[in-house]
């Protein structure tokens, strides 16, 4: 037994050391590596990108990243509340709400079928065109965060519907049984139940909206890591920046995607041993 | 002995009519379920519905709980047509406990949680006496010491009595059992088949769907025979089972023996 664990974190070790080592290796030895090393991984422009330089016409690329975590704070909860408020209209049965149905499919569609980047750019530079009072006197912020929470609200809408559907029908029937109004049976008995197939997925797609608001410099006014690394790299001619922004992004999705495998695993043990 | 004494959550009901089924109508689609149910059933009274698979036992007890509207015909719930568009459907249900054949007890809530649910969240119950009257009726069935574990910890039998409860804490007028030891093992049956002989002691008025036709005959103050979405022969139990009038009948029960169920 203990020669088989001991055997096999041998094994794991070494092959990870081979595989590591040889892309090290590849990248090194690379015809093109003096080069790329310059200019990709220079550590004084990778530290002069991290720290800016207002007087050198270039941004802080850390300072920036604070931006990107406020879109993602700001846009979280509101993806949060419109997705549930779309969840909840798709899985409605009310003729009433028929009109507000179809909307609300027709919405899914076509957010979950454009590409991110369009949308960022349709509301940053097409609102403002429309000169309306309100609507197109925004910051760039501001609509780079209505594109991104316009997007993900339609995914997030279709992982919440999935956890409302995973609950059976029996469930219900069984609350609506007892008397509790569709209200109650939704907050007692649905929800805690549809939240464990709803919050992995959720996670899955929050990593992603971490990262994608670095899209949001194609609207240039938003100085967010990307667009501060984007600036650093035309004054400088450095791609150093970029590394840079690379690099904390990582540092940002990778906490959040190993806590989502932790609640994964526990909720997997979980079931296995039968306890809710 | 007073009906309260043996179990107080029994409410004590005059004599009278509770349910009446009138010309009930029930269709899925293109499948005609229900053709015209007429059935009257007085306080106190146990009603065992008996039929084939498919013959449209769950549909009836579903659509007098309204988890189903039905298309023609009405319901009258102690003199309240409970099927008029009018009716507040959620205040008729809670005068009504229903009970699966597969138990759905909320998996996510302890035996006890489970049991005062509703009477907190529908009925206004105060917690603390929820839960002080759903541990004395664990305690009456045996399950006392199961009130702080989750379903899926208890026996079929016992979640079983558990979804019984559940009902009763609503304090209802008329119990709906739907084959509720079906889905059990053979074992398991018996613990399950007692509570509910206590709750026909204590003067429950019931409509049970059942398989079980030894316990139908012991405990059922009439046998109703369905077929086909008709009812086909009604009666008291020794009649019906020992002397059936209709054909029909008698081919039902004659497979019932054949299987070894009786
Ligand atoms: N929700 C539903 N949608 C469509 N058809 C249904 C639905 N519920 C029941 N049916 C159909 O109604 C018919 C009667 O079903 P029902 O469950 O009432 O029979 P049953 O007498 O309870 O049978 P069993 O002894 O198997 O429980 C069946 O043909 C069934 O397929
Ligand atoms: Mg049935």
């Amino acid at each position: 037994m203990l020669r088989t664990a001991r055997g096999a974190i041998i094994t794991s070790t070494l092959s990870t050391l081979v595989v590591i080592g040889g892309i090290v290796a590849a990248f090194v030895l690379a015809p093109g590596s003096r080069q790329v090393r310059s200019v990709y991984f220079d550590v004084h422009d990778m530290w002069q990108a991290f720290l800016g330089d207002p007087h050198a016409g270039f941004y802080s690329v850390g300072k920036g990243l604070v931006i990107n975590i406020e879109m993602f704070m700001i846009g979280e909860v509101l993806i949060l509340g419109l997705a549930l408020v779309i969840a909840l209209i798709r899985l409605s049965r009310s003729p009433l709400l028929f009109p507000l149905r179809m909307i609300a499919v027709a919405y899914v569609d076509f957010f979950r079928g454009v590409p991110l980047i369009l949308v960022i750019l349709a509301i940053g530079f097409g609102l403002p065109a429309l000169y309306l009072p309100f609507v197109s006197s925004q910051s760039a912020f501001v609509y780079g965060v209505l594109a991104l929470v316009l997007s993900y609200s339609a995914y997030v809408s279709e992982v919440y519907r999935a956890g409302f559907n995973s609950v059976p029908h029996s469930q219900v029937a069984s609350a609506r049984s007892l008397g509790l109004r569709p209200r109650t049976a939704m907050r007692y008995v649905v929800l805690p139940q549809a939240v464990r197939t709803i919050i992995p997925p959720l996670l899955n797609t929050f990593v992603s909206l971490q990262k994608d608001t670095a899209l949001v410099a194609v609207l240039g006014a938003v100085i967010e890591a990307n667009r501060a690394a984007e600036i650093y790299s035309s004054t400088v001619f450095n791609y150093s920046g970029y590394t840079v922004a690379a690099i904390l992004f990582l540092l940002l999705t990778i906490p959040l995607a190993r806590f989502t495998d932790h609640l994964i695993a526990r909720d997997r043990a979980r079931r296995l041993a039968g306890v809710p | 002995m007073s009906l309260r004494e043996v179990l107080p959550v029994v409410r004590a009901q005059t004599a009278g009519t509770a349910l009446r089924i009138e010309g009930v109508h029930k269709s899925f689609g293109q499948n005609h379920v229900l053709k015209g149910i007429d059935l009257a059933v007085d306080t106190h009274q146990v009603i065992c519905l008996i039929g084939a698979s498919g013959s449209g036992k769950s549909t009836l007890l579903r659509c007098v709980d309204l988890l189903e509207t039905i298309d023609a015909g009405r319901i009258v719930f102690f003199g309240h047509d409970i099927t008029h568009p009018d009716v507040d459907e959620i205040l008729v249900r809670r005068q009504i406990g229903m009970v699966f054949q597969s138990f759905n007890l909320f998996p996510h809530l302890r035996v006890l949680r489970n049991i005062t649910l509703a009477p907190v969240k529908a009925l206004g119950v105060p917690v603390a006496e929820a839960e002080e009257e759903a541990m004395s009726l664990l305690r009456r069935f045996g399950l006392a010491d199961k009130a702080r574990d989750y379903p899926d910890r208890l026996s079929g039998g016992q979640q079983q009595r558990v979804a019984i409860i559940r009902a009763l804490a609503i304090h209802p007028r008329l119990m709906l059992l739907d084959e509720v030891t079906s889905a059990l093992d053979p074992e398991l049956v018996g613990e399950v088949l007692d509570v509910i002989r206590e709750l026909a002691l204590a003067g429950m008025t019931m409509v049970l769907a059942t398989h079980e036709m030894g316990f139908a005959r012991e405990i059922a103050t009439r046998v109703v025979f369905l077929e086909d979405g008709v009812i086909v022969e009604e009666g008291p139990p020794v009649q019906l089972f020992d002397t059936p009038r209709d054909v029909r009948t008698r081919r039902f029960l004659g497979r019932v023996l054949e299987a070894g169920r009786m």
